[in-house]
Order: C-alpha cells, then structure tokens, then sequence
C-alpha cells in the first residue's frame, strides 16, 4: 500500500518535470519571435546562438517600417463604382503616409471585427431558431450545416475566388470577411448554448403579446450572452490568423493583412531574419493579448462547439 | 367546437413559427448558401470542366471525368496525395496520445497551473501560422539555426543539416510544426472531458480495488470517447489541410508537396498550365471525398467499441 502511494506520488514528480520541460519547449519559438525582433544583425548572424540579446535595439522594427509605406487608410463613396465613368470607386478621403505595416494592422483588425460583429449576429438569431423554433426545413438546415462544417474549408477557396470575381469583391477585404460570417461553425455552436433557454420563458413571453424579434433581445440574449461571448473571441482569433483565405482573394498591398504582408516580407528578405522576427512579433502580440484577456470564454466556445447536438 | 378550433389553432401557430423560423435563419442563410453551398457546387461542377484563367469562358468546356483519369495518372499529384496520407497518418495518432496525456496530467491541478498549461499549449494556435513559421524557419536554418547547434552541441550530428532542404528530413521537420500548432484545441477539449467524467464511478471502482491503469481505461476512457472522436476529426481534417507550412517553409519542393499546396500551385502558380481550375477543383473534390470517408471511418469504429 505504501510502497504504491510513493509509486504514484513519484510518477506525479517525474510527469510535472515532464510537462515544465514541454513548456519551456513550446513557448521558445515566441521568445525566440520576442529576442530575435530586439536584436542587434550582429547577435542574430551569430554562429552561435545568442540565448539572450547582449544589446537591444528597435533597429529591426526601423527597417521594416522604412521597407513598404502605404496611406494609413482610404475612404471611397460607397457603392460609387457602380456610377464612376470608369467603374472604379471614388476616393473620397485618404490617410496620411504611414509604413505599410500599420495599414496591415489596420486591415485586419477591421475584418476581425466586422466578421466578428457580423457572425455573432447572425449566428446568434440562426442558432436561437434552430433550437427552439419548429419552422418546417429545419431538420434539413441543420443537416446541412452539419455536413458543412466536417468538409475542409479549403477545399471551396477556389470557387470561392471565382465567385467574388463575378461580385467585383476580389482584392477587397470583404471577400474575406464575407465566406468567414457564412462558415456554419457559429450557427453550431450558438445552437448549443439556445438548448438551455427554458422554453416556458419563452412561452410566457409570448403570452405577454411580446413580438418575436422583442422576445429575442429582451428574453433570449440575455441569456445566451456568455455564447456570444465565446463566438466572438473565437471567430476574432480564426478570422486574424486564417491566412489561406487571405493570400488567395487579396492581391495589392494596401489591402494586405499583417500575416500576409509579413508573409510577403519573407519572400523578399528571406535572410534578414531580424525584419522577419519584428513583423512576426507585430502580428502575434495583439492576437495573442487579446486571447490572454478573453481565454476563459474561448475555453468555453472550444468545449460547448464539442458537445454533439 | 372545441375540437374543431383545435387544429385551426395550431396551424397557425405552425405558422408563426415557420415565418418567424425564417426570418431568423434568413441572414445566416444568406452568408451560408452564398459563400458555402454554391462555391461547393461550382467545385463539383469546375471538376467537370477544363477552366482555366486564361479560357474565353468563364467556366470551360465540360469534358466529363478526364480531369480525374488524368490525376491519377499525375506522380505529381499520387506524391502529394501519399505526402498528405503520411502526415495524416503520423499526426493524428501523435497529436492525439500526447494531448490525452498532457491533459490527465494537468486536469486535476489548481485552476491557476490547469489554465497556465492549458495557454502555453494553446499559444503557438493563436501566435498565427505565418508568424509560427517564420521563426521555426530560422531555427531550422542551416547556418544561424538553433537546432544544428544544439544538435552539434550534444553530439547528435556532426555537421549542419540542411533541415528543409533535404528530402530525408523536410517532411518530418513541417509535421513537427504542425504537431505543435494542433495540440492546443484537443488538450482543451481532453481538460474539460475529464473533469466531467463520473467521479462517483471512479470512486466505486478504487473501493472495488482498481488500480489507475484499470480506472482510466474501463471508466475514463469510455466516457470521453465522444471527445476522442470529435478530437480525431478535427485533428485529421487539419491535418489534410495543411498548406501555410508548406508554402511558406518550402513551396513543396524537397519532397513535401501536398495535396492542398498542390491545388494552390496548379490553380495560381504552375507555370505552363497555371490557372488550371477545373484539374484543381477535381484535387479538392478527392481531398473532401478523402476526409469524408476517413471521417466516416473514424465514427464507425468508435461505434463499434
């Protein structure tokens, strides 16, 4: 008896040691991002690494800048193209000079947070009648959305490419935004958590004369808000980092996201690993700040989208 | 009376119901038809046809099966598609052993050690596969990179390699990184199964005498088998999917072509053919026919257990 409880308490030693050694292992290449974007050419060129920078310096981050520049944004005449002599739209407004890397920013955090807004109010009213409306076709939407979430996303980029060819969206970051909102995952999950809305609530609601679109904001989110919550930060973290979609619909560099035009960078300057590293930090670290913030609701969204339904 | 007004009653609650069903589903839909079910239709259909960038139309001429008879005549392609199989093959058992573990391990910890491992797990998910990388290229760079070093340093090899150049070597260091990027999501999943495992049951059976070997294995791991399943889907559907790692690190040269890397090379970049739709369609056609199969595989034996 005793000699098993040591066994296991030994066994407990040896498996946290393990789990600190697979730690340190998997956060090195962000260290390794961190250093590398504040090191001088001197210690990264070194033939022996450098553990730890024996100078920082901002230079990296200097050159980076002064490689691309681009205007920090540009404003045109909504749906001007469809009355412009040349079937270009029309620019109204453009920002000042900046390099091109804020204006990938810039980008992307405009197509996480559109397809983010977009996605969890779409998917929030389709999950709701999904659950607790019994519309004929039901049982036939769900199957489909089903279906549609085991195939590889990837695998339609192509047509998809076509497809907003015909809509004139190509190289803008709505065709991008656009097939993110209609991936089923967030009608999935949103679904899951309107399970849990007590269907005499909603009864009651009706009772009371509410209109269906009040008992929707009054009654149901509220109570699904936490679901929100998670598919917010989920579809955030998925729209930053999806860089297929990105690379395949959008073509000039002022439309660049920042992985993609680090992506891009790596192309040019495949040796200048101290330019790499600073885009690389540049579009990890606001991702990665704003899942340390939101984990707990995205723990929360990775587990209930597992639930099967 | 009663009896009549009855169904009159609930045929037009039915009604209500549909039309309000609708209008909730209805810009969900819209997203979902257009920018999911119709571009899957077109890749079926392209499949079908010889398009191309360069054609008159749009959308080719239709030429029946050719596109798939000439696959399977293309080494091209049977390399990628065995290049995808063996990442598959490799990944997905790896991917999912070593989270099952990692997460026995840490699932009973303090909130704060369970939510530290859980993040570091999860970081190189988040971090984005283009800044992933970047930085694993340069460790494996054959002059500045750290694993040469190291390497050298204990005696492993003694001279550089040039990881992602070597044919022997290249395909093993991408799934290394992609085994890195793809435990996160099913080391979550494990935490939250194993906690919601019937700990009553547990206890039942060490009174019984089991020791942890036997709990885990009749207890356990039956009731997290529908998360070992899910796990396995999304690890192999990822897994198929492979392509900024290969694109970037290599552009499938050295033997690491794949399958999805080759539809974006035959779609944008082979340079006598390029923009050769209707033969790339018809490689997305076998990749999803591909997964749905393994897919469908993978639920039938987790039944049958």
């Amino acid at each position: 008896m005793k000699s098993g409880v040591e066994r296991v308490s030994a066994y407990k030693v040896i498996s946290i040691i393990v789990l600190i050694v697979l730690a340190v292992l998997f956060l090195f290449p962000l260290y390794w991002i961190v250093t590398g974007a504040l090191k001088t050419s001197a210690d990264i060129l070194a033939p022996r690494p450098v553990w730890f920078p024996t100078e920082w310096t901002l230079d990296n981050f200097t050159r980076l800048f002064d490689r691309r520049s681009a205007t920090l944004f540009d404003l045109y005449i909504p749906f001007s193209s469809l009355f412009s002599s040349n079937g270009e739209p029309i620019l109204l407004l453009s920002g000042p000079v900046v390099p091109a890397a804020f204006r990938w920013l810039l980008n992307t955090v405009f197509m996480a947070v559109v397809a983010m807004l977009l996605t969890c109010i779409t998917a929030a009213m389709a999950g709701y009648a999904l659950a607790k409306k019994r519309f004929r076709g039901r049982a036939i939407v769900f199957g489909l959305i089903v279906c549609a979430m085991a195939l590889p996303k990837q695998v339609i980029l192509i047509p998809l490419l076509k497809e907003m060819a015909l809509l004139n969206l190509y190289d803008k970051i709505w065709a991008v935004i656009f097939p993110t909102v209609g991936w089923p995952f967030g009608v999935f999950l949103m679904k899951q958590f309107s399970e849990s809305i007590p269907s005499e609530i909603l009864e009651a609601a009706r009772i009371d004369g509410a209109s269906e679109f009040k008992t929707f904001t009054t009654v149901v989110l509220p109570i699904i808000k936490p679901g929100i919550g998670a598919l917010a930060i989920f579809t955030f973290i998925n729209s930053w980092n999806d860089y297929f979609m990105q690379l395949v619909m959008l073509s000039s560099n002022s439309n660049y996201t920042i992985s993609l035009g680090i992506a891009t960078l790596q192309a040019e300057t495949s040796i200048d690993m101290g330019i790499l590293m600073a885009g690389a930090a540049l579009a990890a670290a606001p991702i990665i700040i704003v899942f340390l913030i939101f984990q707990k609701y995205f723990t929360q969204g990775i587990t209930m989208g597992a639930v099967k339904g | 009376m009663a009896r009549q007004s009855q169904p009159a009653m609930s045929r037009a609650l039915q009604r209500r119901e549909n039309v309000s069903g609708y209008l909730f589903m209805l810009p969900s839909l819209i997203f979902f038809a257009g920018f999911v079910i119709i571009p899957m239709f077109i890749c079926i259909f392209l499949s079908l046809t010889d398009a191309n960038m360069h054609g008159s139309s749009m959308f080719g001429n239709f030429i029946g099966f050719a596109n798939f008879v000439k696959l399977f005549s293309d080494k091209t392609f049977l390399r990628a598609l065995w290049n995808t199989f063996l990442i598959v093959v490799v990944s997905v058992p790896t991917v999912c052993i070593f989270s099952l573990w990692v997460s026995s391990a840490i699932y009973k910890m303090h909130g704060a050690a369970r939510s530290f491992f859980r993040i570091v797990f999860y970081l190189p998910v988040v971090t984005g596969s283009v800044a992933v990388t970047v930085v694993w290229k340069w460790m494996y760079d054959n002059y500045t990179g750290i694993f040469n070093y190291v390497l050298k340093g204990v005696g492993l090899i003694d001279k550089n390699i040039n990881w992602l150049g070597d044919e022997r070597f290249a395909l093993w260091c991408i799934i290394l990184i992609l085994f890195t990027t793809s435990v996160g999501q099913p080391i979550v999943l494990y935490v939250s199964a194993l906690g919601n495992v019937d700990q009553s049951l547990v206890e039942a059976a060490q009174v019984d005498g089991a020791n942890n070997f036997q709990v885990f294995w009749k207890i356990k791991w039956p009731q997290i088998m529908p998360t070992t399943l899910y796990i396995l889907v999304i690890t192999t559907i990822n897994s198929f999917q492979c392509f900024a790692l290969i694109q970037l690190l290599t552009s499938g040269g050295s033997g690491t072509n794949t399958v999805m890397y080759y539809i974006y090379f035959t779609a944008f970049k082979l340079t006598e053919q390029a923009g050769h739709f209707g033969y790339a369609n018809a490689m997305g056609v076998i990749l999803a026919l591909a997964i749905a199969a393994l897919s469908a595989l993978q639920f039938r034996l987790a039944k049958e257990k």
